[in-house]
């Protein structure tokens, strides 16, 4: 009767559990202000302490971001004329590639505010867009900052940004088509570990 | 497609140092005619990309001799809140043309907003240095004379790499002749006083970018592509002011499913796929 009992709360407690999942737009209001605040406390981080900043990411960030879909997005065609073990290295690189750049512009945060626009999610939606602003002190142009998020499981995840307009993933693409034209899949995984290499190094000076 | 190596080279020769570079760069104008003629990248959006290249080398070199290093010193030396001053002086001379430009494109009440704007910077904002108008909820845009173009229907044509002004596409280009005829700072007289503040207005504008630029030597893994297709997504988004049909959604499909559309088959003639790309097609529907 006792682990009858037990059976049946566990069985709510994860109903609940499931009932309760985050909605898109405020996954990334929460995340956006949990980031941030950190951000505005870590002295560090605004002088631009990069390392600091990708841990930051790495912690917060990255289970909310689908890599393997950015990486798919930004190869385009070529994705599927990589092996399996390419498509592994070429997700890893991207990845470390993204989450550098994405550290790089958190280290350049200075007091802009954050607006959360209006959101609604329609019945059955599992491709989203989320809007928010960024807000200059002072100087009057503001600037978009949009987040695309698909329903994976439970779990939204991102899968693109786009800053005024241009999209953090598919900037990419021609660059590394032209890359996989000229030295193909094995050359676009050198040129981006390279630039891996030489940007740990540039964020280790600092 | 073949010709992919020769056109490197100017891009490598010219990232040496500052006099090779503008030696290298008269060698490669002069090699433009040779180049235009045969090179394709396979990029239907760059046609003239080894020109392209060139021409993005020599601003490169020009930013970081000159132009980079005054707007450094422009940061350091004036406080935060001068340069805001500065910034929404400009700002506010650009909201008439804005205003104009939103008019042109058939948006009356955001011309209108414009205008409001200019009139309540320009008077308790005194002169424009103080933004009024954006704490009073009217929200500031960006408009230009190649915006108003790609909203009349005009396709946005290749991509060029223009002295000083950097990225522009054919379109672009025309509207920046525009945009500067009816510049009232370009136009401004006396001469001297003129060139001070277009000088100010270029580093002012230089210095608001230095902390963009950080991210992008971060992010390019090669700077030139970067900073084009940045530019053109941005110019795309700007014509639909920020709600542009969806690029992601086709290149989702390019990727799981066979390869039918024109820009999946990147040697498709230059003219289809172009027209492919227009923005007003898409507008009008």
């Amino acid at each position: 009767m006792k682990s009858l009992l037990v059976f049946f709360s566990g069985l709510l407690i994860a109903t609940t559990a499931m009932a309760q999942e985050v909605a898109p737009d405020v996954l990334v209001k929460n995340v956006t202000n949990e980031v941030l605040d950190i951000v505005r406390k870590d002295k560090d981080i605004q002088s631009g302490n990069t390392k600091k900043a990708i841990e930051l990411v790495e912690t917060k960030l990255l289970g909310h971001f689908n890599f393997t879909r950015m990486t798919q997005l930004a190869l385009a065609r070529d994705w599927r004329q990589a092996s399996a073990a390419q498509q592994k290295i070429l997700t890893d690189e991207f990845h470390s590639l993204l989450v550098r750049t994405y550290s790089k512009a958190l280290t350049e945060y200075k007091n802009q505010t954050i607006v959360f626009k209006p959101f609604t999610l329609k019945a059955g939606e599992t491709d989203v867009r989320v809007r928010t602003e960024i807000k200059q002190a002072g100087a009057g142009k503001n600037i978009d900052l949009d987040y695309y998020l698909e329903k994976s499981g439970p779990a939204w995840k991102v899968y693109d940004i786009e800053v005024g307009g241009i999209s953090l993933v598919t900037t990419y693409r021609d660059s590394f088509a032209t890359e996989v034209r000229n030295s193909g899949i094995d050359g676009l995984i050198k040129s981006l570990q390279a630039k891996n290499k030489s940007g740990e190094s540039t964020s280790v000076k600092k | 497609m073949v010709v992919k190596s020769s056109q490197q080279v100017p891009e490598k020769t010219m990232k040496t140092t500052p006099p090779t570079r503008i030696k290298s760069l008269a060698v490669a104008i002069a090699a433009v005619g040779l180049l235009a003629g045969c090179a394709t990248s396979g990029n239907p959006k760059d046609p003239i990309e080894g020109f392209n290249r060139a021409m993005f080398a020599f601003n490169e070199g020009l930013d970081a001799a000159i132009i980079k290093p005054v707007a450094v010193g422009y940061e350091a030396i004036l406080p935060s809140p001068i340069r805001t001053g500065v910034t929404n002086f400009f700002a506010n001379i650009d909201d008439l043309f804005i205003g104009v430009n939103n008019l042109l494109q058939g948006k009356v009440p955001e011309a209108f907003s414009d205008l409001g704007r200019v009139a309540i910077n320009t008077t308790i904002g005194l002169l424009g240095i103080i933004d009024f108008a954006s704490d009073a909820g009217l929200e500031k845009h960006d408009e230009d004379f190649g915006q108003t173009f790609g909203r009349w229907g005009a396709g946005s044509g290749a991509y060029v790499v223009i002295p000083v002004f950097g990225s522009r596409t054919a379109r672009d280009t025309v509207g920046l002749v525009l945009d500067v005829a009816a510049d009232p700072v370009a136009q401004h007289k006396p001469i001297p006083a003129r060139n001070v503040a277009l000088v100010l207005r270029l580093e002012s504008d230089r210095a608001n970018l230095l902390s963009a630029d950080k991210v992008v030597e971060e992010a390019a893994l090669d700077k030139y592509s970067y900073m084009r297709d940045a530019y053109l997504q941005r110019r795309r988004n700007l014509i639909y002011d920020g709600n542009p049909p969806r690029e992601v959604e086709a290149a989702a499909e390019q990727a799981d499913g066979p390869a039918t559309t024109a820009e999946a088959a990147p040697v498709a003639s230059a003219p289809s796929v172009l027209a492919a790309r227009a923005e007003p097609a898409e507008l009008k529907k």
